[in-house]
């Protein structure tokens, strides 16, 4: 029973858009499965003790790289995304490699991270005559008289999108697995914990933290590349820099970024909470939800550090294991 | 010897007096993390409050400015000490990124409610300082009363530091946190002191860039990651890399910008920092950790 229970929450989750509800909360759906995804990918290595404050760089390099590819040379995503994923991997490698290395931790890591999202941010921002600066950028459309194109990676219908990125959120659940079940993860762990005493007992480091780095990046990547075909806009606020970096982060908190879960239902609470706000508040209130996301984070981070989740899973635990106490 | 024109030496000397305000916002942040060696991720957004305090206190409250920029330090400072005694200390035996990342709450908080008290309109002081001419270059006043008034400030901060009895006691605590106690120094106390201190430093820039920019909430966010790649790139803690960081940044972001377009000079400075620090992870007058 406990086997088939996460298939059935998938098959009743693949079979929810089937009940024939409408566009807005099919789309929240959507939304809240990519930035699952998404907080999935940075939860990968921001719970071994690689707090990262950059990876809406990686987001930006798929989410700005698709659609200037399509818009400037007109290639299509299938052919731009590997590119894209080599110079993602790239990246976290060129960074990755010299911290782990020289043992760049804690604020050092995070603070290094930080320069590099805002570069990308930077750069995006710079470059305003191809990019469209600041005001974003919109893939051309090429829907215009199809209602989808497999070529552009654009579909009109919100049920693809769902079924595809579900389809990329369970693979970052898979991918999370596999590197728990590795051996990887106990010697991460270790790392996490005491690197010196980890190196001591012939783990390398290096070359874990390093791998875990490249995988979290490419997943990065592949979801701003999905942000931006399902969007079809993207913007240098939403995608890189700063702001998204922290968001992601916090994102992973909230839920509980030490349980395979944690992220899902961080995405989740924090998409839920900022659209409860508006829709009760209306758009006139500017930056109530901010306000009330920021509090909760702060209060999340000193009452519940281990997450929503995180703290559910342990109450969970030690509720069934009172009774196996009292009865030894 | 054409490439020495009178644009670039405008250039540098903006640079220089952009070290200045650059190495005021290194400053209070070095301290804060000398001492509790905690970083304010949410140090840009004090800065965003103080100047919306000067703003107001100066526009609608309609207070001269001698007497508006005084309110804002002690608002900021005010500020800094509730952010310590109700945000850092819960968190202070909790793991160090904790630490940074119950900051970053405070970051999203307080932008918010920026936006939700003052709404996201660009505001003005409307306090314009004149341009003046020298040797055939044109600098701004206000550029160089900020730059004058943070060099005070930070001798100042190191003369307090250094000559009185409560600064010795706030570098002994940073020098040693588990042996203070013991000779009769009170850390809890220090802690405040220092946050209302570093509060007060923010408070400061808050007037100086209020003089040179609009305000709206998000304007943290554009110089925040620049004030912690400087600790970074000083040796966090150390107040006097910092410094040193602060003008070797804003040489790059000025004539970096004035040879390709301002963002690039950023980005210049963002590539010299990383490749910086694969080359001195410990900062330029970090010692080993």
């Amino acid at each position: 029973m406990r086997r088939a229970l996460p298939w059935i929450g998938v098959a009743l989750l693949a079979a929810a858009p089937l009940t024939g509800m409408g566009n807005y909360p099919l789309h929240l759906m959507i939304m809240c499965l990519l930035w699952a995804f998404v907080y999935t990918s940075w939860a990968l290595m921001g719970r071994l003790g690689m707090t990262s404050l950059g990876h809406g760089a990686f987001l930006a390099v798929g989410a700005y790289g698709v659609v200037m590819a399509w818009n400037l040379f007109g290639l299509s995503p299938w052919l731009s995304l590997p590119v894209l994923l080599l110079f993602a991997a790239l990246t976290a490698f060129l960074i990755g490699y010299p911290c782990f290395r020289l043992k760049i931790v804690g604020h050092y890591f995070a603070l290094v991270t930080l320069a590099l999202g805002e570069i990308a941010r930077m750069v995006i921002v710079a470059l305003r005559d191809q990019t469209g600066g600041s005001l974003g950028a919109t893939p051309n459309t090429a829907l215009a008289d199809a209602s989808w194109s497999l070529t552009a990676l654009q579909f009109s219908s919100k049920l693809v999108w769902f079924y595809l990125i579900l389809g990329f959120w369970l693979f970052g659940l898979w991918v999370w697995t596999r590197v728990d079940r590795s051996m990887a993860r106990l010697a991460l762990e270790a790392i996490s914990q005491e690197e010196d005493a980890a190196a001591s007992i012939g783990i390398n480091v290096t070359r874990l933290k390093l791998g875990v780095t490249v995988i979290s990046a490419l997943m990065t990547c592949l979801g701003g590349a999905l942000y931006a075909q399902y969007q079809l806009y993207v913007n240098p606020e939403t995608v890189s820099g700063i702001g998204v970096s922290l968001q992601m982060v916090f994102g992973a908190i909230a839920g509980g970024m030490f349980v395979r879960l944690g992220p899902t239902v961080g995405a989740v609470f924090t998409l839920l909470l900022a659209e409860v706000l508006r829709l009760a508040l209306g758009h006139d209130i500017h930056g109530l939800d901010t306000t009330l996301y920021g509090l909760m984070l702060v209060l999340f981070i000193i009452f519940m550090p281990k997450g929503i989740l995180g703290a559910a899973t342990e109450g969970w635990n030690s509720q069934r294991a009172k009774p196996a106490i009292a009865a030894a | 010897m054409d490439i020495f024109d009178i644009f670039l030496l405008e250039a540098i000397v903006n640079g220089v007096l952009l070290g200045g305000i650059l190495a005021l916002l290194a400053l209070g942040l070095n301290l804060i993390f000398g001492v509790i060696d905690v970083v304010w991720i949410c140090y840009a957004e004090l800065i965003m409050i103080g100047m919306y305090t000067a703003f107001y206190l100066h526009v609608d409250y309609g207070w001269p400015l001698w007497l508006a920029f005084p309110g804002c330090v002690a608002v900021v400072s005010a500020l800094g000490v509730v952010l310590h005694h109700f945000v850092i200390r819960p968190v202070l035996t909790a793991e160090p990124i904790n630490q940074l990342l119950v900051t970053g709450g405070v970051l999203f908080f307080l932008q918010g409610a920026a936006t939700l008290a003052f709404g996201v309109e660009f505001r003005n002081i409307g306090v314009k300082l004149p341009t003046f001419e020298l040797g055939g270059m044109f600098l701004s006043l206000a550029r160089l009363t900020a730059f004058l008034i943070a060099l005070a400030s930070m001798i100042g901060v190191y003369l307090f530091l250094k000559r009185t009895y409560l600064g010795t006691a706030i570098r002994a605590i940073a020098q040693d946190r588990t042996i203070m106690p013991l000779m009769g120094v009170n850390p809890s106390r220090i802690f405040l002191i220092t946050s209302a201190l570093g509060g007060a430093l923010a408070g400061v820039a808050a007037c100086l860039l209020v003089l040179q920019y609009d305000i709206h909430p998000a304007i943290g966010l554009s110089f925040g990651p620049i004030a912690f790649l400087v600790c970074v790139l000083g040796g966090l803690g150390n107040m006097i890399g910092g410094f040193l960081a602060a003008f070797i940044f804003a040489q790059f972001i000025s004539v970096g910008g004035y040879f390709f377009h301002l963002e690039w000079g950023y980005v210049l400075a963002f590539l010299f920092f990383i490749a910086f620090m694969f080359w001195r992870p410990q900062g330029l007058l970090g010692g080993k950790s």
